[in-house]
């Protein structure tokens, strides 16, 4: 299982990363794996708002349904379109297959998430 | 035949016939009375075929199916325990099922009769006053449950319990029945044996609770030992205590959901009491209360005079119909006929057999498979996977390759507490040859798994269908046989 060093991540199992006002986010190699084969990605659409902590789609595998939590407040400014077709990239890399931008209203935010040395603290129990 | 997969129309042959009707004299009988716009016009599309067509169709098809009737079945919470065929006989009995829902009770007497001693006999083994057999399935009877428990925290005007305390490792139709019926879900956690964490329940319990839905034993197999202090909380908080029936096979005759302090349970005939599941039923979920919700059990409910007389009474303060007429009435004769096959003493035999199955198994496989709850559990347990983890064989994989050597995979992934869930449930009805052999079969996959995983991972390997690409799947559903055609 990988965790990357220069992220921020949620406890419920996102990563993001910030660069300027805009939030890259997706789910970690962790969730990709406890998921199993992914085969459906549910997100939302450009112009949606979003808000820490609530929901903003859904993953859907082989085990299970699980709703994604938004690690950030702000508009969506992008989505993973690759992801329609063929949400098992996720299982490839979850790191690199992000699955929406936000144009973030608080960049703040993001400063209260986890960093890598605490999430790893989180997948261990 | 294996690969046989025509539908009927296409085995049609203008002009075929199974058997001859006589020169109908009658074919233009009544066609004045009927508007022209009502009367068909081109002729009824019914299949055109032999008699020994249709024999070979449906058993070809029937030879595709995988049942309790053809192997072992060890899907966990679902009890998948032998039908009787004695069952079906008294179910097909004409004296009952040829009776209209409709004609005069004092014509029906049997039929009545037989509901109540069904409904006695069900609340004899689950310890309540009185049962309404009248819910169709056991997520219905959840609902049905939970409407009785808002009717009576209504009755006595309290507005503001809306909240129901669920386990987190609760099955998922406990929260959705508890959403459907208008409450608001609070989870609780659970230890890591499964078990309801009382520390955890205690600052949950307020005047906003309208009770807590339960299984006993718990989703992991294991028994609830600290019921007695979990109700006693529950009640003096002014809450009520719902039993959810999925689990009672390996209670039954031998411990009361009642007697354990629970207020309200519904049972699934098709899992304890030996009739067919899903859409080879149809289910029934009978639902028992303690005596002082008896009265707000849905209409219609059956009852008898002073003379021995049966008749049938809707009550005002009752919740009202919750199926047509009185449910699944040819579930219950199949749940009645197997509570008299078994007798009183011959029922509490089917508990202790459908736990020795179940610890049988588990401590035969724990070597190669993950146990991750020590201890005897009842009629069911948990494997978290493989023990050897460095294979990369999956939950999933293993299940895929149990349908290669002819067994129905256990229930996987379910509970969520464990990544890589495995829940196996025997039943009593199962003899020590087919456990032995379900046991190799576990154990040769487990060493396939070592020795040549790839196999494994692509597996099924010799059945009809191999291994099915889930996101297409996902994606572009094929649902009918035009999409098929045009493939």
């Amino acid at each position: 299982m990988t965790i990357k060093e220069n992220l921020r991540y949620a406890e419920s199992h996102e990563w993001v990363s910030l660069d300027g006002e805009i939030a890259t986010v997706g789910i970690t190699d962790y969730a990709q794996h406890a998921l199993g084969d992914i085969v459906y990605v549910d997100m939302p659409e450009v112009g949606d708002e979003v808000t820490a902590g609530e929901e903003f789609g859904a993953v859907e595998s082989v085990k299970a349904a699980s709703d994604l939590y938004s690690p950030v407040s702000g508009e969506v400014v992008e989505i993973n379109e690759a992801l329609e077709d063929e949400p098992g990239l996720i299982n490839q890399d979850a790191f690199a297959n992000w699955i929406m931008k936000v144009k973030v209203s608080d960049p703040s935010e993001v400063e209260g998430l986890l960093d890598a040395e605490a999430y790893a603290k989180i997948c261990e129990e | 035949m294996k690969y046989y997969d025509k539908l009927i129309f296409e085995l049609s042959r203008p002009g075929r016939v199974g058997y001859e009707l006589p020169k109908n004299d009658f074919a233009t009988e009544g066609e004045k009375e009927i508007p022209s716009d009502l009367l068909r016009k081109s002729p009824l599309d019914l299949p055109e075929v032999s008699e020994l067509d249709v024999v070979r169709h449906y058993t070809n098809l029937s030879n595709k199916n995988f049942g309790v009737d053809t192997g072992f079945y060890p899907l966990g919470s679902c009890t998948m325990k032998y039908n009787p065929k004695i069952n079906e006989e008294v179910a097909a009995m004409p004296q009952f099922a040829e009776l209209h829902p409709l004609q005069n009770p004092e014509t029906a007497q049997g039929a009545l009769e037989l509901y109540w001693n069904l409904q006695n006999a069900l609340a004899n083994l689950a310890g309540f006053e009185e049962f309404t057999l009248n819910p169709y399935a056991g997520a219905h009877g959840e609902l049905t449950g939970l409407m009785v428990m808002r009717s009576y925290h209504k009755a006595r005007g309290d507005h503001k319990r809306t909240k129901i305390i669920v386990p987190d490792s609760a099955h998922g139709t406990n929260p959705a029945s508890a959403m459907v019926a208008g409450l608001e879900v609070v989870e609780v956690k659970s230890r890591p044996n499964g078990s309801i964490d009382i520390e955890d329940l205690k600052p949950l319990l307020n005047d906003e609770v309208a009770g807590i839905m339960m299984t006993n034993p718990n989703t992991l197999g294991m028994f609830e030992t600290e019921i007695a202090e979990i109700a006693k909380l529950v009640h003096d908080a002014g809450g009520l205590l719902y039993y959810d029936g999925a689990n009672f096979n390996p209670l039954l005759g031998k411990v009361r959901p009642g007697d354990m302090g629970f207020d309200i349970m519904h049972i699934n005939l098709h899992k304890t009491f030996s009739t067919p599941h899903g859409g080879g039923g149809p289910g029934s979920g009978p639902v028992g209360v303690a005596k002082h919700l008896v009265k707000f059990l849905p209409n219609p409910h059956v009852k008898k005079d002073e003379n021995g007389k049966f008749y049938v009474e809707n009550g005002d303060e009752a919740l009202g119909s919750v199926s047509t007429f009185f449910g699944n009435f040819g579930v219950m004769m199949k749940a009645y006929a197997y509570i008299l096959s078994l007798g009183k003493e011959g029922i509490k035999e089917v508990g202790p057999m459908a736990t020795l199955n179940a610890n049988y198994i588990k401590e035969s496989l724990k070597d190669d498979y993950l146990l991750p709850i020590e201890g005897v559990c009842k009629h069911e347990f948990v494997f978290d996977g493989l023990k050897d983890k460095s294979t990369g064989v999956t939950t999933l994989n293993v299940a895929k390759r149990l349908l290669d050597y002819g067994f129905h995979a256990p229930t996987i992934y379910f509970p969520l507490l464990f990544h890589e869930s495995m829940m196996i449930e025997p039943t009593e009805t199962e003899s020590l040859e087919t456990l032995d052999e379900f046991i190799d079969v576990m154990h040769k996959v487990a060493k396939e798994a070592r020795e040549t995983p790839d196999e494994v991972k692509n597996a099924p390997l010799t059945t009809i269908v191999r291994k099915l690409d889930e996101t297409t799947a996902a994606k572009n559903p094929i649902l009918n046989y035009k999409a098929l055609k045009n493939l």
